[in-house]
């Protein structure tokens, strides 16, 4: 009984946890960033929804934020991020750097 | 052509780092080239295969496959190479002294091979995969096979050509220091896989980040910059790394120190069995 209720709390808590990260949205359409810039809070944790809408593979990535990951052809990626402190921070998409640029403002 | 050429160049540049490393490190043994050669066969293969399921490996595990995938393969990397280097660290010098007499290639005895097999497998799959990706969506954006073609062939032999630079570069290290300095280089080469598998459990939520930035020294050096990635893929430079990613790199560095230290034994006074010397031929 105890268990299943140390079970019931982790399982809440960590559901609690996932729905308080806010989340942001991302498309990638003919190599470039939908939105190119994107406000977030500073100072917490949120998750980066990429959609990529282009049937050809893209990579996001950046070097100041420390990320990088691939998003398959019409697939859909979730990025954790954060806390960052307030500023601006590049992202691009590694497969067409030319057109692929944008960037975060934590606010 | 030359766009992705310098994307195939940049991946390429990266792995053949980690293989020249090796193959300086794995200096006069006997049968080396076809172990580096396996691991770059397979490492190929490997790419190829993992580009193809980069959706479902995406997809996997609620979605940080990716990440769980490429942490995981960089956790196997760096216990291969602190297997390894271990295991130099123990019979480096009676290699050295052998080489040194006879002048000549010496078996490998027992010495972990395989070990360094996997690690340029890994190396080559890890880029490699990105590279199929890209050129996957480069032809199916409507490129010619001429400019595919060409920016491999760029890609490929610039980045190799670095790659040699720095093998015969090692090369001119003295005998004497040869293989602590290629064993020092796998034990930071290895520091800096486990701060990047950190990196990918971060991305992933699965870590805490202890803190994002736990200095920015990009106005230093940039890790955008030739130098900086270089430095990245070498000895895991990171312009702004969470305290993580330091953790990791010095946990992984000190282990690794302490049982080259520990293990090592002092080199030629090593107890163990010690390397059975045959001439080549």
């Amino acid at each position: 009984m105890l268990r299943r209720i140390v079970f019931a709390v982790i399982a809440m808590s960590a559901l609690a946890a996932q729905a308080a990260v806010p989340e942001f949205h991302l498309v990638v359409q003919d190599h470039k960033f939908q939105p190119t810039e994107i406000q977030v809070p500073a100072g917490q944790k949120f998750k980066l929804i990429v959609e990529n809408k282009d049937a050809s593979p893209e990579e996001f990535e950046s070097a100041e934020l420390n990320r990088e990951k691939v998003v398959v052809g019409n697939g859909t990626i979730d990025i954790y991020l954060g806390p960052l402190e307030p500023g601006k921070y590049g992202f691009f998409g590694d497969f067409h750097q030319d057109t692929a640029q944008g960037f975060l403002i934590a606010k | 052509m030359l766009g992705s050429g310098l994307l195939v160049f940049r991946e390429v540049l990266e792995a053949a780092l980690i293989v020249s490393i090796v193959a300086a490190a794995t200096r006069g043994v006997v049968g080396r080239g076809r172990w580096i050669g396996a691991g770059i066969g397979a490492g190929v293969l490997g790419a190829i295969i993992v580009a193809c399921f980069a959706g479902v490996i995406a997809q996997a595990v609620s979605g940080i496959g990716q990440e769980l995938f490429n942490a995981s393969v960089l956790l196997a990397a760096v216990l291969m190479i602190a297997w390894h280097a271990i295991w130099m660290a123990s019979h480096g010098r009676e290699l050295a002294i052998e080489m040194k007499s006879v002048g000549a290639q010496v078996t490998g005895g027992n010495r972990p091979l395989s070990a360094l097999l996997i690690v340029v497998a890994i190396a080559i799959l890890r880029e490699g995969s990105e590279v199929v990706l890209f050129l996957y969506g480069q032809s199916a954006g409507g490129s010619s096979a001429v400019d595919l073609v060409g920016g491999i062939c760029i890609g490929v032999i610039g980045g190799s050509a670095v790659g040699l630079a720095l093998y015969f570069g090692l090369l001119r290290i003295p005998m004497r220091y040869f293989f602590s300095a290629t064993n020092w280089l796998l034990l930071l080469l290895a520091a800096g896989l486990a701060s990047q598998a950190a990196s990918f459990l971060i991305q992933a939520d699965i870590l805490p980040a202890l803190g994002n930035r736990i200095w920015d020294s990009s106005f230093l050096l940039s890790d955008t910059s030739w130098i900086g990635k270089a430095l990245h893929t070498l000895i895991g430079y990171e312009a702004h790394p969470a305290g993580t990613q330091i953790l990791f790199y010095l946990v992984t560095a000190a282990l690794i120190a302490l049982g080259m230290r520990m293990l090592g034994g002092g080199g030629g006074k090593s107890p163990q069995r010690p390397v059975t010397a045959h001439l080549a031929h």
